[in-house]
């Protein structure tokens, strides 16, 4: 599975991710408190050349991200040319761009397991309520290996289904799916013991 | 535990296979994804617990940067937009269908399981959505509730669904409907 991260390298990519995420949380809060319609198109030219430093692959796929906001963007601008009050529409539609725009970048530089290694930090006071950190870690491994497996066997259920009537399958073919996926999970938990089951696993 | 851990992650691994399945649009472009409806098995196949954990191991693993979501999102991006109170209220959400469904036993599945959808799934989530939509787009609550009721349809659709998989599983399964089985 491909993970979000940019494939383009870019000098952020070395920064360390903790110090990226504190950086975004800073910055967005700092967002919520401007309410100067000037101010918020200067952050959003910023962001935006921000994203366009890299290079223009990079810029093109950071505005696509971007596209998933286009209802709210036409919902609020519609909203406020009809109470008159563009100003407030613009200001709203600049900070929710410059947000997501923002928190898409540290999620283009910053590698999967970067994350991973900030999560085993931020969790380690959960140990104490039983946490296993390598449990966590495998898990989040198993939900990444999963997924394809399960697109797999799905797909293969609704060509079962195409193949005998000319309707789409739809809903109808997710309780057979998800009746497989509950014998996986049987299979998996089996394999699992069978190596020696979470007491095998080193602790990191 | 080996169990456990790996019907958590099969689940989380579920809700998003169900974000694969093309999207029905409702009538201005609004899509309904199967994705709500794997939040809603969650709760009411795995209990409050495991429902919980499952959606939240998901949702983790969105912001870590996995385009999961249906459509190919993913990122913290999705934790800055107008939507985030929907991902936010998801886990809760299953952990109030699970809750209902261990808890209420004298009425028939397919009821408790269809009433704890309809609670966890619609009730809750919604106030959660209401509430990040009402921040992120500075409207007040009444104003954001109106935005996002065009998704209420859809998800009462997915209630339905939820509640007849759920009685199905319990025939086709017994011991996988562990929100009904005490000894694990």
């Amino acid at each position: 599975m491909i993970s979000l991260t940019s494939p383009i390298k870019t000098r952020a990519h070395g920064w360390p991710a903790g110090a990226k995420l504190a950086g975004l949380c800073a910055a967005t809060c700092g967002l919520f408190l401007i309410q100067n319609l000037a101010l918020h198109a200067t952050v959003f030219v910023g962001v935006l050349s921000l994203s366009a430093l890299p290079g223009r692959a990079f810029f093109v796929a950071s505005i696509r991200h971007l596209r998933v906001l286009a209802p709210f963007i036409i919902v609020i601008a519609v909203w406020h040319l009809w109470t008159h009050d563009g100003a407030t529409g613009a200001t709203i539609i600049l900070r929710m761009l410059s947000a997501v725009a923002l928190a898409n970048l540290v999620t283009m530089t910053t590698k999967l397991t970067d994350m991973i290694d900030v999560i085993r930090v931020l969790t380690k006071p959960l140990a104490r309520f039983g946490l296993r950190a390598n449990v966590l870690e495998l898990a989040i491994a198993m939900v990444i290996r999963l997924t394809p497996v399960l697109v797999e066997k799905g797909t293969r259920l609704s060509e079962a289904w195409s193949a005998r009537s000319h309707r789409r399958a739809g809903w109808r073919i997710i309780l057979p799916f998800t009746i497989i996926a509950l014998d996986d999970a049987d299979q998996v938990a089996e394999a699992l013991r069978a190596r020696g089951g979470f007491d095998a696993l080193k602790d990191s | 535990m080996e169990k456990n851990v790996t019907l958590i992650a099969l689940f989380a691994a579920l809700i998003a296979a169900l974000g694969l399945i093309p999207p029905v649009s409702l009538g201005f472009g609004v899509p309904i994804t199967a994705q709500t409806l794997g939040v809603m098995l969650c709760g009411t196949v795995l209990g409050a617990k495991r429902g919980t954990l499952a959606v939240l191991l998901f949702v983790l693993l969105v912001a870590i940067g996995l385009p999961l979501l249906s459509g190919g999102r993913g990122g913290l991006g999705v934790f800055a937009s107008p939507t985030v109170g929907f991902l936010i209220g998801w886990p809760i959400a299953a952990f109030v269908i699970g809750l209902i469904v261990e808890k209420w036993r004298t009425a028939p599945l397919l009821i408790v399981a269809g009433v704890a959808s309809v609670l966890g799934g619609i009730v809750v989530m919604y106030v959660f959505g209401i509430i990040g939509m009402s921040v992120m787009l500075d409207k007040t609550l009444i104003e954001a509730a109106k935005i996002a009721l065009v998704y209420v349809p859809g998800d009462l659709l997915k209630a339905g669904i939820a509640a007849m998989l759920t009685s199905a599983l319990a025939t086709a399964r017994p011991a996988s409907v562990l929100s009904r089985v005490d000894a694990h």
